[in-house]
């Protein structure tokens, strides 16, 4: 049993940072039907932006929760500016092509992401820029505390991961659909030039939901490394096709599908990996994606639209 | 056109290729068995031709969107690699050895291009009727569990993979296979088949309305390109003489799709034009090391924003002459 | 006009492709001149190219650009003594990607363009395996610097006659840690977290299950991770109940570290070990302290006193500004066998080389003292490293 309940809070802990992700993925998708492929190294950058702050205000020697706020809030920032010049520069003046064309752009910018953080440096230091291959370490932003009930470990990492991260959802919840961007973004989403023709400004949205969706990617980012402290530039490669499978698993352009769909995956691979075959666990949880698609072909919460010719 | 003038057109490419890859073969191979770089070059750039021209099919012709064209690259390359390796030590008796072995490799990349196939066909009845991204991930999938399944597998050599497969690609193999490639590409797209692709990549609905038997046209063109993506895993493999699922990972896929909608989805010219591009280009930039890949990015991105429909579009190359147009239409 | 654009968009396109083209084929035009004078007039030619495939971007760039590094020190060291015969030596390094395919283009670009006279690399045994043909069929040998595969030197049932490696293999390495295990700690229940992509790892956890239960010992049980990923606690969560004395990780300090980290934090206090891949100054940096009481086997104890292994350390500090890991000792040492073997050789000749290098015999690397089995294999002991207070510290040393 106490194995039972320690996998529910790896898999929670695991589920949660795979929701965060793929709300990004699932907002952009939302608003302009397009994988933004880089959306998983904008979730890297996020934690070196986190590595670089508290190198700077030297969070390794006296960690507080006051630092703990200032790289939070500051890799959010860096990887919101991010988000809107990636959309700026590599898709807007593709956003009258083919769906298809962007997706290339987005491939090259995650590219130019993960192997120009591993160039040589440019700027010397402890953590020179770019980084390099070699793996970093991340220093905790704040103490970590353990807790014992009924024989499973939960730290207060955990904890307020899943604090932050159900902050979030809800906060973006209420968002999309109890204030006026909201309903913007849900129009340009039902339909971009018509939404243009009611006075919407399509540029703004969009560039609203790119720095809201890169700045959960950042939150993820933060909320992992400060508890599982080693970060390098392929980070984001394998937390990104996981999120954007949940995002897709749970009904892509949703955001209830997206947290569920982060849930029932992280929890899927822990008691796959727990219970049943460990090596087959990225494999498994492929399957059962696979069945749920064949089953409901438009994802857990997607809505089946009736095409029209 | 009556059966026997099908088979004469479809042979023609052939009968003038090969004559003039075995002139070229001897060009640049160097000697004693060796090969030069420029040739090594080659056959990995004439693999991704097939690559790329293959999943145009599905891509670009039927406007389907697959990423797990590595997958089948390794159901492909593994059967081969098996059969090669069982008979390796075998003959055909009455022959000598050395044709004994081309037709014994012969055998396994048809055998690889039927494996092949027949996955094309397992993953494509369920899954080709979802649509755009929800088929991208039942593609990503299969090529991860693919991938889980050869880790785990020891008649496969877990991670290892199969090592000590004869060298059995060569210049001459490779051309052949990429002129079987093209003109299978080619003779598809002109005929009606290849318009039933054209019409659901239009509009699938309108498609359906005219009668057009969307699924199995779907099913069979994912079929057919699977089997050419076996065929492409089977020629690299007896290239480097092992077999290893790190070959066919979901970024090769990711490669290859970039090929596809940089040459122009839908123009097999443009798909040649773009995996020849993208294999000189990376290949040139090998001495910059660290600086290769980032240089890759910015040139795929640049090229993108200035020719948004690929190199080609939809067109061909000749598309783009018009005095030569007119002659290959007439 | 819409056609004329498009023809001139695909023509620049193709002449950029065909620009890259030409870059390869400048130094292939080249390289035959340099090969002629080489062959006919040595002396005319003052410099010795020297070839290095490795993974400079990719999943594992961290390993191939230690390796690199330590090949580039030993070249400089080279060049400053005067180099090999008067001549001084370039170091050619071509990116590979972290894939199979690419290092066997790389190798074959090495040889016949580039005229190497010894190639170095790979760190990953698929990739070392790939080149491995490439060595043979050209005459050029091969030093391979971490791959540990057995089968790397092997063609079939034949010992490949061009490729060598400067590193022990899989089954003397899963052999050590087991026997330690068994032997040293008297321990019977061990389980065992492998990298299942990773044949290194499967190749270590494979010999030590082998020799473990051979030992009387029993494997309680065996899970698998995946290199990349960041929680690993579903693994280590099962793990936890099974009774296990140690846990042996062969897999790398990337991912080690972190595997370390979670297992305290979920309550595991028994100790892991694990092989030459933990050896990185990172591992203690980022595990801080949650791999104190564990074992790893390595090719050299950081405590080892001889001069060779401090001076390479204080060298590589004062040129990279970090310490050196096992790769970067082994491409060293790889590339100072290789030199060793161009000093000694009749003639500047791949043949006339690889003669020599079959030859080595107690070479003093700093991985220790290095000699070439009939296998091409090297022949060295084994340490065994102990964690303790965060820091590295000798334990055992253990023979073949």
């Amino acid at each position: 049993m106490t194995e039972f309940l320690q996998h529910l809070v790896n898999g929670l802990s695991v589920g949660t940072i795979y929701a965060l992700i793929a709300l990004g993925y699932t907002m952009v998708y939302g608003v302009l039907k397009l994988i933004n492929f880089a959306h998983g190294d904008v979730y890297m950058v996020g934690a070196f932006a986190g590595l670089y702050i508290s190198r700077g205000l030297g969070v390794d020697q006296e960690p507080s929760l006051a630092k703990a706020g200032v790289v939070f809030i500051g890799a959010i920032v860096i990887c919101a500016a991010l988000g809107v010049a990636i959309e700026r520069f590599a898709y807007r003046p593709l956003r009258q092509r083919a769906r298809l064309t962007a997706l290339i752009t987005a491939i090259g910018v995650s590219f130019l992401l993960e192997y120009g953080f591993q160039l040589p440096p440019v700027i010397d230091g402890e953590v020179p820029f770019p980084p390099g291959p070699t793996p970093r370490f991340f220093p905790e932003p704040f103490a970590r505390v353990d807790f014992e009930p009924f024989g499973v470990h939960i730290s207060n990492y955990d904890i307020v991961s899943l604090v932050v991260a159900v902050g979030f959802m809800l906060a973006l919840q209420y968002i999309v659909y109890r204030t006026k961007f909201g309903t913007a973004m849900r129009a340009v989403s039902f339909d971009a030039s018509v939404a243009g023709l009611m006075g919407i400004n399509v540029n703004r949205v969009i560039v609203w939901t790119f720095a809201l969706g890169s700045g959960l990617a950042a939150a993820a980012a933060i909320l992992v490394a400060g508890s599982r402290p080693s970060i390098n530039p392929l980070l984001g490669l394998l937390p990104g096709i996981k999120a954007f499978v949940a995002a897709v698993f749970g009904g892509i352009g949703n955001v209830q599908g997206a947290m569920v769909g982060g849930l029932i995956l992280g929890l899927s691979e822990e008691y796959v990996a727990g219970y049943l075959l460990s090596s087959y666990r990225d494999g498994i949880a492929f399957a059962l994606l696979i069945i749920v698609l064949l089953w409901r072909p438009e994802g857990l919460f997607g809505r089946v639209r009736a095409e029209k010719v | 056109m009556d059966l026997p003038k099908i088979i004469l057109r479809s042979a023609v490419p052939l009968l003038i290729g090969i004559p003039i890859l075995w002139i070229f073969q001897g060009a640049v191979g160097g000697p004693g068995g060796t090969e030069t770089a420029m040739a090594v070059i080659l056959m990995m750039a004439g693999i991704n031709v097939i690559l790329a021209v293959s999943l145009n099919v599905v891509n670009g012709f039927t406007g389907q969107f697959s990423i797990g064209h590595a997958g089948f690259m390794a159901v492909g390359a593994y059967t081969a690699a098996k059969i090669t390796v069982a008979t390796n030590s075998l003959e055909i008796v009455g022959i000598p050895t050395a044709v004994s072995d081309q037709l014994i490799f012969l055998f396994a990349m048809v055998a690889g291009m039927a494996m092949a196939a027949l996955m094309g066909l397992l993953v494509g009845m369920p899954s080709l009727r979802l649509r755009g991204d929800y088929l991208a991930i039942v593609t990503l999938g299969f090529n991860e569990i693919i991938r889980v399944l050869i880790e785990n597998t020891e008649f496969l050599g877990q991670a290892t993979g199969i090592s000590g497969l004869p060298k059995r690609t060569n210049i001459l193999w490779v051309g052949i296979a990429v002129i079987v490639t093209i003109a299978m590409a080619k003779r598809l797209l002109g005929s009606t088949h290849g318009r039933a692709l054209l019409a659901i990549r239009e509009d699938e609905v309108a498609a359906e309305a005219m009668g057009v038997d969307t699924t199995g046209y779907k099913v069979r063109a994912f079929v057919i390109s699977s089997a050419f993506a076996g065929l492409a895993g089977a020629l690299l493999v007896h290239q480097i003489q092992l077999c290893t699922p790190r070959s066919f990972t979901f970024i090769k896929s990711i490669e290859v799709v970039v090929m596809v909608v940089l040459g122009g989805m839908g123009s097999v010219t443009g798909s040649v034009v773009a995996a020849l591009v993208l294999s000189f280009a990376l290949e040139g930039l090998r001495d910059v090391q660290q600086y290769r890949m980032v240089m890759y990015s910015v040139l795929l991105i640049a090229l993108m924003l200035t020719r948004p429909t690929g190199i080609f579009g939809t067109r061909e190359i000749w598309d783009m002459i018009p005095k030569l147009r007119k002659k290959v239409s007439s | 006009m819409r056609y004329a654009r498009a023809l001139v968009m695909a023509l620049l396109a193709i002449g950029g492709a065909a620009g890259a083209g030409c870059k390869d084929k400048e130094p292939e035009k080249a390289a035959p001149q340099t090969a002629e004078t080489k062959t006919s007039a040595a002396p005319a030619s003052d410099t010795i190219v020297i070839g290095h495939v490795g993974s400079m971007t990719g999943n594992e760039a961290t390993f191939g650009q230690s390796s690199d590094n330590g090949m580039k020190l030993a070249v400089e060291e080279q060049n400053k003594k005067n180099g090999i015969k008067g001549k001084k030596i370039v170091l050619k390094t071509y990116d590979d990607q972290g894939k199979p395919e690419e290092a066997a283009v790389a190798a074959t670009r090495l040889v016949t363009q580039d005229k190497v006279l010894t190639f170095l690399g790979e760190v990953s045994s698929s990739r070392s395996i790939a080149m491995g043909p490439v060595a043979d069929s050209n005459k050029i040998p091969m030093i391979s610097n971490s791959s540990t595969n057995p089968k790397v030197t092997k063609d079939g049932d034949k010992t490949r006659p061009f490729v060598f490696r400067v590193c022990f293999i899989d089954p003397f390495q899963g052999t050590v840690m087991a026997k330690f295990a068994a032997e040293n700690k008297k321990w019977k229940k061990v389980a065992i977290l492998r990298d299942v992509g990773n044949d290194y790892s499967v190749g270590l956890a494979n010999f030590f299950t082998e020799t473990f239960k051979k030992l009387g010992g029993d494997i309680v049980d065996d899970v698998s991770y995946k290199a990349g990923d960041q929680d690993f606690k579903a693994q280590l969560t099962k793990l936890k109940s099974k009774g296990a004395e140690a846990f042996y990780v062969p897999g790398y300090y990337t991912d080690v570290a972190l595997i370390a980290r979670q297992a305290k934090e979920l309550g595991i206090k028994v100790p892991l070990m694990g092989g030459d891949g933990w050896d990185s100054e990172k591992l203690y940096e980022i595990s801080k302290g949650a791999l104190d009481g564990s074992f790893f086997s390595n090719h050299y104890s950081p405590e080892d006193t001889s001069p060779q292994v401090k001076d390479f350390i204080a060298k590589y500090k004062a040129t990279y500004n970090s310490v050196p890991d096992a790769h970067a000792v082994l491409g060293y040492d790889a590339a100072n066998v290789a030199f060793h073997a161009m000093e000694t050789a009749k003639e500047l000749t791949g043949p006339a080389i690889r003669e020599e290098v079959e030859k080595t015999k107690d070479f003093p690397g700093v991985s220790g003292k290095i000699t070439l089995n009939k296998d091409h294999n090297a022949d060295k002991p084994a340490v065994v490293i102990g964690i303790e207070k965060n820091a590295p510290k000798y334990a055992a040393t253990i023979s073949p």
